[in-house]
């Protein structure tokens, strides 16, 4: 069980929801929910519309670079079972994921400064 | 192999319906429309194309009847019999007979009334003509109707004959009714055949298929025959007998003895001395079935012999040239036990395969194919045997693995074993977790968890993470400290200098004069007369020209510049001005005014028009101003309705059309009802 990104607003598509997509080219495209496909299908390009995790990523309105995603990586090979490094990866993942957040709210904060 | 396949006959339709069938398409497919102006060769083409159209109609559909059904002379004879068995030969010949002049007597009309159609003169004679011979046939058609009906049920009939191969192998199995002869057919074959214990439970023939050697052969399963001469047997029986007499089969002859059909042994012998004759040149074979009630050797001495003299009449028709099989001949088995079925079966087969090869044997045919045969044997090159050598080690090499292998099969406990100790498979699910290869055996049933807050756990699985968490959260203090020293700096910027303050101030007043120069915009141009633009649209006339234009024609302008800027007076600043003290909440303009704004507020005639709302001028009849309030107040309030339904006043009682037609109805070329 996987969670997935959200093709045109890249937000997690839990298990049992949204649509997947198959392509002739075997590309697959997943929608979180009918809102995102009906704008694909109307072949809106995300990057220009406003709400999406890609405009606001091109835009700079979020932040993009930072050392705390390179811990969330999608690896292709599995790894093999061990406690302890699972046990220390549970614990580091609230850690991180709340760092991750201040950064986050920092950066607006910054980028609605310089703009006053 | 021809098939005799009776069942792609089509549908005979009854008379009634055959009529109605060639009078509607006629309808249908001849023109409809004809008047009596037309030109009379046109109307005569017309109504002969209705005659030949019906006539050629009813002639293509009796012929195909009478070419689909059978001629009971063209097929094989046992067809031919079977079916005249069931049907009557003579009644199936009048039938399709009368079909036949039907056909006949329809063309005759058809050509008469052609005839006479060539000659009719109006449109009236020759829809009459047409009329009759229309009507003749269909009476025609009407008088066969019978013999329409029973062909009909001859087919229905046939259909369900069963498709029996006259030429192949073919075993036939005869006897007493309730001998077991359908029991047989359904343990070798697998037909379906009904079993029952009264006599007469299979009352047509009925084929299956059994296999011996690589080669199919039918079987065929009679109806009982009784012993009765032969005049006074029924359909059912004849059934049978035709297919005796006209199938070259092998023939199995059921014998019961153990009596329990109904019929002793010597009623059974003597049914078989009647119809020996007919076993002419077939092999033959007596079955004595239900040895499980009474075995063959425990018979009475009568009917031992009875049995022998049987066995000896099938003696006689063993193949010339084959040997004198005694075990062929008679044998013993019983269905219920399955005692020696398939003994039966296969002695039959061999017997009727014989046959067959000799017989082709001895035929032509077979001369042409036997050059083609030839089997390569090595030529002996002295009378010394040679076998073939195996090593030794080999011979135990083959024992070995093959006890090797039970040994294997015996020890190791499978999946499915301990399936089974443990209640079965929908009791027990097998641990898959049981083979893992872990560093550490005691985290085989660790439950892992997948997602964690919206995060994949695999994404984040990583065997330096504490590491590389520590370096992360000193990076972040690091990142908090300097956070910290920045805000500091930030927060004394928030006091302005003197220089900012006034650039403030600035700033805040040209807001305010961009503010009330849009204001002054705003006013229409009913209050002040302006050269509309399409007349002056280089702005050539203001006041300024004017004044220069009198000037220059010697007069003093100052007058008529004047005049003509009191004409125009700007609402706000009047109102101001008028008022005696100034509020302080007016903007803070001190002395900066442009020039429109100077020329806008121009005081001589604007002050007589300057009253405040409330003040009370004697004439109206006020008591104090607050009446006068209320009283504007009221009339602002009515007029506020009226305004808003855009009313150009109380009298203006126009009812607009709300819903005009042609935006609620009609169909939508594009989009949907709900939304036009």
């Amino acid at each position: 069980m996987r969670l997935e990104k959200c093709w045109f607003c890249s937000s997690t598509v839990y298990p049992g929801h949204g649509i997947q997509f198959v392509r002739n080219d075997a590309k697959v495209f997943r929608f979180c929910r009918s809102k995102c496909h009906k704008n694909f299908k109307m072949k809106r390009n995300p990057r220009k519309v406003k709400w999406t995790k890609a405009y606001r990523s091109l835009h700079g309105k979020d932040m993009t670079q930072d050392s705390t995603f390179e811990f969330e990586r999608k690896r292709n090979r599995p790894e093999r079972y061990d406690r302890n490094v699972t046990e220390q990866t549970l614990k580091a993942i609230p850690l991180i994921t709340k760092i991750r957040h201040e950064r986050q709210k920092k950066h607006i904060t910054n980028r609605l400064a310089d703009v006053l | 192999m021809v098939q005799y396949n009776f069942k792609k006959i089509t549908v005979v339709p009854p008379g009634k319906d055959f009529i109605d069938i060639i009078l509607s398409r006629t309808q249908r497919q001849t023109p409809t429309v004809v008047h009596k102006g037309y030109a009379i060769s046109r109307i005569r083409q017309f109504y002969m194309r209705k005659v030949r159209y019906s006539q050629q109609n009813f002639y293509e559909k009796l012929s195909t009847i009478i070419d689909e059904f059978p001629r009971l002379d063209d097929v094989h004879p046992f067809y031919g019999d079977l079916l005249h068995v069931l049907y009557n030969k003579d009644h199936y010949k009048l039938a399709l007979g009368q079909i036949n002049t039907a056909r006949n007597i329809i063309a005759k009309i058809s050509k008469d009334y052609l005839r006479l159609l060539k000659y009719g003169d109006s449109l009236y004679r020759c829809k009459c003509l047409k009329v009759a011979a229309l009507g003749r046939m269909c009476t025609v058609i009407k008088r066969i109707s019978p013999s329409l009906a029973y062909l009909e049920q001859i087919r229905q009939h046939m259909a369900r004959l069963p498709s029996i191969d006259p030429n192949t192998r073919t075993l036939l199995i005869c006897g007493y009714p309730n001998v077991g002869k359908s029991s047989f057919m359904n343990k070798i074959t697998r037909a379906d055949v009904d079993v029952q214990p009264y006599a007469f439970t299979t009352k047509s023939l009925f084929v299956g298929h059994a296999d011996y050697k690589y080669l199919r052969y039918q079987v065929i399963d009679t109806p009982g025959i009784l012993d009765r001469p032969f005049e006074d047997r029924n359909i059912i029986e004849m059934c049978s007998i035709t297919a005796l007499a006209h199938l070259r089969a092998a023939v199995l002859f059921f014998l019961d003895i153990s009596g329990s059909c109904g019929y002793s042994i010597v009623q059974q012998a003597a049914l078989f001395h009647s119809i020996k004759s007919l076993f002419m040149n077939k092999p033959l074979v007596i079955v004595c079935n239900k040895t499980d009630l009474q075995p063959l050797e425990k018979l009475s001495e009568e009917d031992m012999k009875l049995v022998m003299e049987m066995k000896a009449e099938a003696m006689k028709t063993i193949a010339q040239g084959g040997e004198p099989n005694e075990e062929g001949v008679l044998l013993t088995m019983s269905t219920l036990t399955e005692d020696g079925v398939i003994a039966v079966k296969n002695a039959a087969c061999e017997r009727l395969l014989d046959q067959r090869v000799e017989i082709k044997m001895k035929s032509k045919k077979i001369n042409d194919c036997l050059n083609r045969f030839h089997v390569a044997m090595p030529k002996p090159r002295d009378n010394k045997e040679r076998l073939p050598c195996i090593p030794q080690a080999v011979l135990e090499a083959r024992a070995n693995a093959a006890a090797a292998k039970e040994k294997k099969k015996l020890e190791r406990k499978l999946e499915k074993d301990l399936e089974n100790e443990n209640g079965g498979a929908g009791v027990y699910s097998a641990s898959l977790k049981k083979h893992y290869m872990l560093a550490d055996d005691e985290w085989k049933e660790d439950i892992l968890p997948e997602i964690l807050d919206g995060h994949n756990v695999a994404d984040f699985l990583d065997p330096d993470i504490l590491q590389r968490c520590e370096e992360l959260e000193r990076e972040e203090g690091l990142r908090l400290e300097e956070e910290a020293a920045q805000e500091a700096f930030q927060i004394d910027g928030h006091e302005l200098t003197e220089e900012q303050r006034e650039i403030l101030g600035q700033i805040r007043k040209k807001k305010a004069m961009l503010i009330q120069e849009h204001r002054m915009k705003k006013r229409t141009a009913e209050s002040r007369p302006v050269v509309p633009r399409k007349f002056d649209k280089d702005r050539k006339f203001t006041t300024d020209r004017m004044g220069r234009q009198l000037s220059s024609m010697g007069f003093d302008p100052s007058a008529a510049v004047d005049r003509a800027r009191s004409k125009s007076r700007g609402r706000k600043r009047e109102r101001s001005l008028s008022r005696a003290g100034n509020d302080g909440d007016d903007m803070d303009i001190d002395g900066q005014q442009s020039n429109k704004k100077l020329r806008v507020s121009s005081r001589s005639r604007s002050r007589s028009k300057s009253r405040p709302p409330e003040e009370v001028v004697p004439g109206e009849g006020f008591r104090d101003s607050d009446q006068k309030k209320k009283a504007v107040k009221k009339a602002k309030d009515s007029v506020k309705k009226r305004n808003k339904e855009a009313r150009r006043g109380e009298a203006d009682r126009v009812i607009p059309t709300l819903k005009p037609k042609h935006l609620f109805s009609g169909k939508r070329s594009i989009g949907k009802t709900s939304r036009r």
